[in-house]
């Protein structure tokens, strides 16, 4: 270097030391901020405008919107059947009671050191179903039964969700494990029917299932259409969780399998008391990664004629009454769906970095 | 001395123990059950077909279709068959997965590299982008996009202008046509032998580059061969181009090449929603090269750009390939959305017209399915040939 | 053994799975009365034919078709459930057995008739297929279309008598092909296509659906002949039979002039036309396999076809349409029903 004295650095501290070294760097940094800055405050504020500001919250009727800024009266007006869809009014209880427990079982896993929240944990793998499949169609226990044409709204998309999740991960544990043996007509099997799955869009396994499933069926048997769906959603899945597991099996280290063989364990001993704990455990935040993208594709169901949170809202904003509330119907819809998936994604993350044990490099 | 001989190994396991045994075994009933389940299911829709008498086999596929399609990439009309009806849906999807995969990619390129910037409101956004981008079902987007900003164009008869040339309503979106008069080839002809020009110049400044070190400058030399020969045989031959301007005729505009709202929000929104996912590849990509190497490139003394091209990016490719595949594979499948808004598709036309008008589902779902299992199948292979190419050789 | 024992158990589960109720062949008539009420297709919301309220009650005329019949069978106009279905599953989902009855604004044709295993078993609805146009455009015509952008439902006759159309009269379209009539709506409205195509009594139904009704007009062609009406899987007669004559009964109801307030004045009716319809003289329901008095019950309780018209569709509805066709060939229209005897 051609100078020789180092000058003693000028203040490092402060916001405009702050400024010069994150914003101001050199020229084309400062151009970036300004154009990058212009942009924001140009966009941001009308947006928050319409967002808030000149937005109407309160009021009875579609009048009450003057249409300066959103109209959220619309959203307020019909939540009731953006949440519920069809359910009756006077048996909504029996969801809100599962709502409860969802998120008794579930939001305690964010909080660390909750107490019980292992346990909590497995009652809504396991439990909680069971008391779904008793509370929500009814027909049982004195509960008046409530046909699945009515279940609709943000309840339909978790249901599916759900649903989806619980009933994939054992059919994607034997997938993955069928695609690991050393038998290879299973491997084959299984390597044909995730392939095979994974590389077909939902949306036709959802037409097949909706129009085909009844032809494959033999005569008399019979399933509804969100049951259909179902079914569907679930063997989609299980393909797209057994390649999640398959990653955790491959990072069990190979002295595991030969201890456990040591032991004398037979394959199912050594699969299910050595290996599958310590490989579930590792992929647990892929397995939430999974349920996020399955939560966002649950809206295709919209389009098999069921009525999801985005379905009921895409059936609203054509009321005649109401004018123009297609943006806020999105916003709406795009809000629940980001609260839900940017939570979940951050829980996986913290997840995933307290579950390194640092054998990646 | 007799020698004896003693079978120190014990005696074998009895046959039902013999793990080779076992397996076979598990193998024949496993294949057996899969057999007989898949036999089941198709006597039962067979069975089923034939009781409710509907038709069956692929002679459907040679039948007038009958119905519109308001856009197609190969020449269709009404009188034509169902079979063409495929090659029409096909066709649209491959284009809308096309443009999907470039638009993401380049976008997702620059948002990846926007959240490593050292410049903290650059990041920033793009974070934002990311976060609120990734966490919002495509469907919903693509719904956004058509429904909600695209509807809010003006009418044809108040089209946005640029220049009585390009149009933009809610009919879509109008621009000129190129259209080839004799002697275009001349320009043709003059591409090609641009092309070859610069991979022989390549390969000559290579040589050099390897015998005496001295670097060419390749890529200035190729821009510019590139653009001048075309341009020359273009002046040469005369401008052997016009126009067809687009222009307003009854309802609609006539002319040009019309890109229509159903296929610009489904694009939109495909690209815009993979290109958040790719963003995050693309950092974790860059990440990956560690900083030692940076360190190293610059030690010896190869500038910033150097750097970056040589030494980062060959490096964190191999990190982002593989990801990045499975990235444009969900792109084609996802395009199957279109049905929702009506952009012609796969899904759409013949899955959804064909199979109605039919009533064969088995035989459309069938091919259909063998569709995008080909295509996945295909993008895989490219891709693994190419990371092949790109993997660390160890020597 | 453990490995041998799961398997074993997993392999009879799979069996029983496949082997289940595959022994039901009853005939659609039990298997209602065993299951209690009647599974009806309908639409996913169509004001007129088949509507669900904010309750998931439904309206319409299609659903009122589904309701005689249930009176038919239970005498309880209550005892039927409704199955929404799109245009593209509807007809699977009859072949299928997941509904007994479709009745959603389905246009009868040959070829559904002959080659997809279904019985069209008469005609509630004459309709017609129409255009709706902004009246912006100023169009009073439909040989005025040439070139027009046309909204379309998917998986509907109407997307195939368009290209016909068009064709036969040398002029070109753009079609705009949606899932749902709702998203049909919403594409007419947003202005992205000039023209929506439908059957007349669809486009009066959607055009009320707009913002505003008035700025959108239905021109006077008639470009197709579409005649709805309830459809049921081939094979079972008596089945076919009874969901007929729930229809006709309506129908000659109104041509003899018994309605639901005076169904029960009728009883005492010494007409043998009326003694018959309504059950006070012969076994007419025993012939069918149904009570001797439904005739009573179902104009009773859902009415005769005029009111089940007036009440859904007719002129002091939302749809306000006129009897026109489906007025009875007494009146000038093509209403005609066999007589009951």
């Amino acid at each position: 270097m051609a100078e020789s004295v180092i000058k003693p650095p000028k203040k490092q501290l402060g916001p405009v030391a702050w400024m010069r070294m994150h914003l101001f760097s050199s020229w084309y940094n400062t151009l970036l901020t300004l154009i990058v800055g212009y942009l924001l405050v140009t966009s941001v504020g009308p947006v928050l405008n319409w967002l808030l500001l000149d937005a109407d919250f309160k009021g009875s009727d579609p009048s009450d919107c003057t249409g300066a800024g959103a109209c959220w009266l619309f959203i307020n007006q019909r939540l009731n059947f953006f949440i519920y869809g069809f359910y009756p009014n006077e048996l909504q209880w029996r969801i809100d009671v599962m709502f409860a427990l969802l998120a008794l079982s579930f939001v305690p896993q964010f909080i660390e050191n909750f107490p019980g929240r292992k346990w909590l944990g497995i009652f809504g793998m396991t439990g909680l179903p069971v008391v779904g499949y008793v509370l929500i169609p009814g027909g049982s226990f004195g509960l008046e039964a409530v046909d699945s044409a009515k279940w609709g709204g943000l309840t339909l998309t978790l249901i599916i969700a759900y649903i989806g999740i619980i009933a994939s991960l054992p059919i994607g544990i034997l997938l993955a494990l069928g695609r690991r043996s050393d038998m290879p007509i299973i491997r084959g099997l299984c390597v044909v029917f995730i392939e095979v799955w994974r590389a077909v869009p939902l949306i036709t396994v959802l037409f097949m299932a909706s129009v085909m499933l009844p032809l494959f069926l033999p005569e008399g048997m019979n399933f509804e259409k969100l049951m259909r769906a179902l079914i569907g959603i679930t063997l989609w899945q299980s393909a797209y969780m057994a390649e999640v597991i398959r990653g955790g099996l491959q990072a069990i280290p190979r002295g595991q399998y030969e201890a456990a063989d040591a032991l004398g364990l037979g394959y199912w001993k050594k699969t299910g008391l050595i290996i599958l704990p310590q490989a579930l455990k590792m992929v647990i935040p892929g397995i939430v990664n999974t349920f996020i993208a399955l939560f966002k594709d649950t809206t295709l169901v919209l389009i098999i004629g069921l009525f999801d949170i985005l379905g009921t809202v895409q059936s609203t904003i054509t009321d005649p009454a109401w004018q123009n509330v297609a943006v806020e119907g999105y916003v709406f819809v795009a809000f629940c769906f980001w609260v839900f998936c940017f939570g979940i994604s951050r829980y996986s993350q913290k997840l995933e970095r307290k579950l390194d044990t640092g054998h990646k490099s | 001395m007799k020698k004896q001989t003693i079978d120190s190994r014990p005696a074998g396991p009895k046959p039902w123990y013999d793990p080779r045994i076992r397996s076979i075994f598990f193998q024949i009933v496993t294949l057996s059950i899969v057999f007989w389940a898949g036999w089941t299911l198709i006597d039962n829709t067979l069975s089923n077909m034939q009781s409710r008498g509907i038709s069956t086999g692929f002679g459907f596929l040679d039948e007038t279709a009958g119905f519109g399609i308001i856009m197609s990439l190969v020449p269709y009309d009404a009188t034509m068959s169902y079979g063409r009806t495929f090659w029409v849906g096909l066709t649209n999807t491959l284009l809308v997965s096309a443009m999907g995969v470039v638009a993401a990619t380049i976008l997702g390129f620059i948002l990846g590299v926007a959240r490593l910037s050292s410049n903290w409101l650059v990041a920033k956004v793009a974070l934002v982008y990311i976060e609120v981008i990734r966490n919002i079902p495509l469907l919903l987007q693509i719904f956004f996009w058509y429904f909600a900003v695209l509807s809010n164009l003006p009418s044809p008869r108040q089209s946005v202008e640029v220049g009585n040339a390009l149009f933009l309503n809610n009919r879509g979106l109008y621009l000129p046509e190129p259209v080839a008069q004799d002697g275009f080839g001349l320009v043709w002809g003059g591409l090609v032998a641009a092309i070859i020009a610069v991979v022989a110049l390549r390969i000559w400044a290579k040589k050099r580059q390897l015998a005496t070190g001295q670097i060419f400058p390749t890529f200035k030399v190729g821009v510019a061969v590139l653009l001048l020969l075309p341009a020359l045989a273009y002046l040469v031959a005369g401008q052997p181009l016009t126009w067809d301007v687009p222009a307003l005729k009854g309802f609609n505009f006539g002319g040009g090449i019309t890109i229509i709202p159903e296929l610009a929000a489904l694009w939109i929104a495909l690209s815009l929603y993979t290109a958040s996912f790719i963003a995050e590849i693309v950092r974790s990509g860059i990440l990956s090269v560690s900083k030692g190497q940076t360190e190293a490139s610059k030690a010896l003394g190869l500038p910033n750009s150097l750097t970056l091209r040589l030494v980062v990016i060959p490096q964190a490719m191999r990190v982002i390939i593989p990801p990045l595949t499975s990235q444009y594979l969900n792109l084609v499948k996802n395009s199957s959305l279109a049905t929702a808004i009506g952009y012609p598709d796969l899904v759409a036309v013949f899955m959804g017209t064909t199979l109605n008008q039919t009533g064969q589902a088995v035989e459309v779902v069938a091919i259909t399915m063998a569709v995008y299992l080909t295509i996945s199948l295909l993008i895989s292979l490219f891709m693994n040939i190419y990371n092949r190419a790109v993997a660390i050789k160890e020597r | 053994m453990n490995n041998a024992k799961s398997i074993a158990v997993g392999a009879a589960l799979i069996l029983g799975a496949f082997t289940a109720s595959t022994a039901s062949a009853a005939t659609t008539l039990e298997s209602v009365k065993e299951k209690g009420h009647l599974q009806c297709g309908v639409t996913s919301g169509l004001p007129g034919f088949s509507q669900p309220d904010e309750n998931g009650n439904w309206t319409g005329i299609d659903v009122d078709t589904c309701r005689a019949v249930a009176v038919a069978i239970f005498g309880d106009a209550k005892a039927v459930q409704f199955t929404p279905l799109t245009a593209k599953e509807r007809l699977t989902a009859l072949q299928s057995g997941e509904i007994d009855i479709l009745s959603r604004n389905t246009t009868w044709t040959l070829t559904r008739d002959a080659s997809l295993g279904l019985n069209f078993t008469g005609v509630n609805y004459y309709d017609g297929q129409g255009f709706l146009i902004n009246k912006g455009i100023g169009v009073d015509d439909a040989t005025q279309l040439d070139g027009a952008t046309v909204c379309i439902q998917a998986g509907t006759t109407t997307e195939l008598n368009l290209a016909d159309y068009f064709r036969a009269k040398g002029m070109e379209f753009k079609p705009i092909v949606f899932d749902t009539s709702e998203q049909t709506v919403q594409g007419f409205a947003s202005g992205r296509c000039d023209v929506l195509t439908s059957d007349r009594s669809q486009l009066a139904a959607l055009r009320s659906k707009l913002a505003d009704p008035s700025s959108a007009k239905i021109l006077p062609n008639t470009i197709s002949k579409e005649p709805l009406g309830p459809v049921v899987r081939q094979g079972d007669d008596q089945w076919f039979n009874i969901v007929k004559w729930v229809l006709f009964t309506q129908i000659n109801a109104e041509e003899l002039g018994v309605t639901m307030d005076n169904v029960d004045d009728m009883l005492k009716s010494d007409n043998p036309n009326i003694q018959r319809l309504l059950g006070t003289d012969g076994d007419m329901g025993a012939k069918l396999g149904v009570p001797a008095d439904f005739g009573y019950k179902v104009v009773k309780q859902v009415g005769n076809y005029g009111e089940m018209y007036n009440r859904n569709v007719g002129p002091d509805t939302a749809l306000g349409l006129d009897r026109g066709l489906n007025a009875l060939w007494t009146d000038g229209g093509i209403m005609y029903a066999p007589p009951v005897r």
